[in-house]
């Protein structure tokens, strides 16, 4: 038999109907991956017990012919999905040993569909960061390396956690969430597939909320198909969340395999940027040119406020964020740290259980939105999403099926490396992601290629809103075209 | 109509009005909160009534419960607002433990209802037309308790998240009197309308009253809000108290700062809260969890055909269709019971158009004022609207006289039973039997002949010999037929 963690999903789910080996088997097989792999901090909180009950409930199912589309397969659970009896704390001091008495929306169709939970994943603290160093539990370790160095490499962030236990086949998918790009920045600096789908295509109930009008959940996953198999069960219209939306949600895997000849990919002149590393280019040309050779057919187009959108979206995000977060103010959950008044009180639980980038996203959010500056700021920002928004419309109106950029600007860095002296050096991570989420639209990061040090790099594709199943072809196209990249164990 | 005068204060260098305008919370008749499933009953024990949502736990979303927006649309129309088919949420941030989320959801600068109109009738026939500039919902929060513990306070979330509606009038009130009117109506078109119960004794409507003064028709001056008034009462002392606070100030050269003032009912006196620099900046945003609310003309057409009978629509149609004064259709139409109880009387009536005004007396004068003699409401009268219909219909017919029906009145109020066959059983029928009547008249003719032979000349002395037949009858002859043989035996 071999090692049970190295297959995909889609492979292991072939396994399990076959009989050739027992989700109780599969799973323990990643729990101990989990054990062995603690330097990596992915995960915050390991459940094997849960896992092992949850697995053997899988077993039965598959042996009665009951089994779920996900029936038996482990998972990992960013610690931003709320788990029903499992601790939950968005990462964050504030949060304490915040247990909740419900389930995510999304985890709970994870569950239903015969999914195993394996444990909480490590994240920025409430998934402000794009390096997982804001985490109240530590920084997490990327399986990469750079080649001939020892130095530990962030796996991106938000979902940190998330990338680095795909990456290291810690787990056989796992759960995330992007506001800016934590699904698919992570998945570049890992060499994952992660896709943040669009708007309203997943319910956020149950999720702890960063900045609403932005955050959506997805999977990171080993492989453009194991992306799409989790998508299907994670995606859905769910009464609760009003935001999400009414609309059946397709066999994403049939999308696989399925030919791109005669679609219309855009490349967007403005994601060119100045500086840009000539290997990012490349990459971006290469693939391109597999796209085209699977008989795409490549259109040069113009989203001329791209540049607003990074700018705009550190206003957006922190101002819905600081709203958001007021609820924690150690009255009813989480950390309370006593004072001599209700004011002191607040003030005490609130300096005590957030972390600097908190601190400084919330108090950027209060200052756009307070009297005065709101319509400098917030206001224009909204203007700004409104603008970037028609920009593509204003692209698919032409008849172009998708977008391709580069995913990030940089191969993954060192922890400790960005964003010490200047934050905005570590926000510019997600200048070629953000638009997305500020447009609404579905986003896949696939791993393309890997830089001069050999750190995996990744390509984006940008869809029509609710046409994920293009971006599971054309992702499966590059993937097939660039091959698989797994990172050499280290630890 | 007439236009109203209303009240100056005469101060010190002259005469001085006042300019008030009010915003009404109003907690919507609901089963479930504004955005959650939770129960909104009254009285539950402390925080059992609190979903997860309530509780602002981490990942909550909110989800907009339809029947309180169709509450509100009702009552916009019952005020004869605009409905706007677009409304937006928005977010009110400020931190107080009784606000989980650590921001009240309301809206701001979308409200749900627009511009409106409530007619309000004052003493002596006059009314005044008051604005209301608009109508929006908004979360009630929860509610402290500080008397449990002397070191801590508790917080009980029942009744967090129940939506209110915000009525804001424009600054159309001239005096206290107007606003208490004003309030008064509001509360009656909300109890029609059920969309409010307009309990002021729990708090399910409370005013906040802005008041400033100006020399009459000048320039406004600066206002003061008084929050929180749960009685019609207290309204209006806190509002004179108020003006003549303001009015010393200026007198005595000095400058009104805006501000945020409490009234304190055991001494009288409106007392400072905080003032315009402490005030909150609430960051307001639309909430990015809620879609902005929306829904068609039809919608709207489908609750306004299904509006009961308002006030000021019920009153138009006793004073056309019965003949009612104004003050005693107004009387009748205040309060949404007493327009019901007459509503079933005039539906029990034998013959509404002749005895329809009728019985609207015996509800003003005998019913009210002998309920309000007893302290009682019309919801705990001993006799029902059936009786009462019953007594009216017996004189209406002749079975009885007014006299004799107030009798039997009492003898329904202290003992119930039907007044038919009270009537039967205690021989209280009326005699229109000619020849018992006429032997009665003749009787007395020849006992007065010196009064008979007066009133040849005088005929209003009739009266006299009414009586005296009326007397010896017992109160049971017909009066009518009493005065026709008097006449034509007495020759007038």
């Amino acid at each position: 038999m071999t090692d049970l963690t190295s297959l995909t999903l889609a492979e292991a789910r072939k396994g399990l109907a076959q009989k050739s080996f027992t989700s109780l088997e599969l799973t323990d097989a990643h729990l101990s991956a989990i054990e062995a792999a603690r330097v990596l901090n992915a995960f915050v909180l390991e459940t094997p017990e849960q896992a092992r009950a949850m697995a053997r409930a899988a077993d039965g199912k598959i042996a009665s012919g009951e089994g779920g589309p996900l029936a038996g397969i482990p998972l990992g659970i960013k610690d931003l999905f709320a788990t029903r009896g499992v601790r939950t704390t968005a990462c964050s001091k504030i949060l304490g040993n915040f247990v909740p008495t419900y389930e995510s929306t999304v985890t709970s169709q994870l569950w239903r569909d015969g999914a195993v939970m394996l444990g909480k994943l490590n994240n920025d603290e409430f998934a402000m960061g794009s390096s997982n160093e804001t985490s109240c539990f530590g920084p997490v370790g990327n399986p990469w390396r750079r080649e001939g160095s020892n130095a530990t490499l962030v796996p991106g962030g938000s979902s940190g956690g998330s990338a680095s236990a795909v990456a290291a086949l810690l787990c056989m998918g796992a759960t995330a969430t992007d506001t800016g790009g934590s699904i698919r920045q992570p998945a570049a600096f890992t060499a994952t597939v992660g896709i943040k789908p669009t708007y309203g295509r997943c319910s956020r109930w149950g999720i702890v909320a960063f900045a609403s009008s932005l955050d959506q959940a997805g999977p990171i996953a080993r492989s453009v198909r194991d992306a799409a198999m989790l998508l299907r069960s994670m995606a859905g219209h769910d009464p609760k969340d009003t935001t999400s939306v009414d609309i059946a949600v397709p066999d994403y895997e049939a999308a696989i395999g399925r030919s791109v000849k005669g679609m219309k990919i855009g490349i967007p002149r403005e994601y060119r940027l100045d500086g840009m590393p000539a290997e990012i280019e490349k990459l971006w040309s290469e693939g391109a040119a597999w796209l085209e050779a699977a008989g795409a057919e490549l259109v040069e187009v113009s989203l001329p406020h791209t540049k607003y959108a990074l700018p705009a979206y550190y206003i957006v995000a922190p101002a819905e964020a600081s709203s958001n977060l007021a609820r924690y103010d150690g009255v009813r959950y989480g950390l309370r740290e006593q004072g001599r008044n209700i004011i002191e009180m607040y003030e005490n639980t609130r300096a005590e259980g957030f972390g600097a980038e908190v601190k400084r996203r919330v108090m950027i959010g209060t200052y756009v939105l307070s009297a005065g500056y709101y319509d400098a700021y917030y206001l224009r920002a909204q203007k700004v999403r409104t603008l970037i928004k028609k920009d593509f419309e204003d692209c698919f109106a032409k008849g172009v099926n998708a977008i391709l950029t580069p995913a990030t600007p940089s191969a993954a860095f060192g922890i400790g490396e960005k964003g010490g002296a200047d934050p905005v050096e570590m926000y510019l991570n997600d200048i070629f992601t953000v638009t997305v989420n500020m447009a609404g639209l579905p986003g896949i990061a696939v791993p393309a290629g890997k830089d001069a040090q050999g750190l995996p790099l990744g390509l984006q594709l940008i869809g029509r809103p609710f046409d994920e199943e293009t971006l599971f072809s054309l992702g499966e196209v590059i993937e097939e075209a660039a091959g698989r990249f797994t990172p050499v164990r280290w630890w | 109509m007439s236009v109203a005068t209303h009240k100056l204060i005469k101060g010190a260098t002259g005469d001085w009005e006042m300019v008030i305008g009010m915003e009404i919370h109003a907690q919507v008749t609901s089963k479930s909160k504004l955005f959650s499933g939770a129960s909104t009953e009254f009285g539950g024990e402390p925080n059992t009534h609190v979903s997860l949502v309530d509780a602002a736990m981490p990942g909550m979303l909110p989800v907009i419960n339809e029947e309180c927006v169709r509450q509100a649309v009702r009552t916009g129309l019952g005020l004869n607002a605009r409905i706007n088919l677009r409304s937006v949420f928005d977010r009110k941030n400020y931190f107080y433990p009784d606000l989980p989320q650590g921001y009240q959801i309301s809206q701001y600068k979308s409200p749900i209802v627009g511009e409106g109109e409530v007619l309000v009738e004052l003493e002596g026939g006059r009314s005044v037309t008051v604005g209301v500039e608009r109508l929006h919902l908004e979360q009630d929060p929860g509610k402290m308790l500080h008397d449990r513990s002397p070191s801590l306070s508790f917080i009980d979330f029942n009744r967090c998240g129940v939506a209110l509606m915000e009525i804001v009038s424009k600054p159309d009130i001239r005096d206290a009197e107007q606003a208490k009117a004003y309030v008064t109506k509001l509360r009656s078109i909300l109890r029609y309308l059920g969309t409010c119960d307009g309990d002021m004794e729990k708090g399910n409507l409370r005013a906040d009253v802005n008041v400033s003064v100006r020399r009459p028709g000048g320039p406004l001056g600066t206002r003061c809000e008084i929050k929180n008034m749960n009685s019609i009462a207290f309204m209006g002392q806190a509002i004179e108290y108020e003006a003549r606070r303001q009015i010393e100030i200026i007198e005595d050269g000095g400058a009104i700062e805006q501000e945020t003032r409490r009234f304190d009912p055991n001494k009288g006196e409106t007392q400072s809260m905080r003032s315009k620099e402490e005030a909150h900046d609430y960051r307001y945003f639309p909430d990015p969890d809620l879609l902005p609310l929306e829904f068609g003309q039809d919608f709207v057409d489908g609750l306004k055909a299904a509006l009961p009978e308002l006030p000021d629509q019920k009153k138009a149609r006793f004073i056309a269709a019965f003949g009612l004064s104004p003050y005693d259709a107004s009387v009748l139409v205040a309060e949404r019971e007493s327009a019901e109880f007459y509503e079933t009387v005039l539906a029990k009536l034998a013959d509404r158009a002749r005895d329809g005004k009728m019985a609207a007396n015996w509800v003003i004068n005998e019913l009210f004022g002998r309920l309000n003699k007893e302290g009682r409401d019309i919801t705990g009268s001993p006799v029902t609207a059936s009786q009462l219909a019953a007594i009216v219909d017996l004189i209406g017919e002749g079975t009885i006289s007014g006299k004799i029906a107030k009798d039997l009145f009492e003898i329904v109020w202290q003992e119930g039973g039907d007044p038919r066959a009270l009537v039967e059983a205690r021989g209280m029928k009326q005699v229109t039997d000619l020849s018992a009547i006429e032997k009665v008249v003749d009787d007395i003719i020849a006992a007065n002949p010196d009064k008979a032979a007066q009133v040849r000349d005088k005929p209003q002395a009739l009266g006299w010999f009414v009586g005296q037949v009326m007397k010896s009858s017992g109160g049971k002859a017909n009066p009518q037929v009493v005065n026709d043989l008097l006449k034509s035996k007495l020759g007038i």
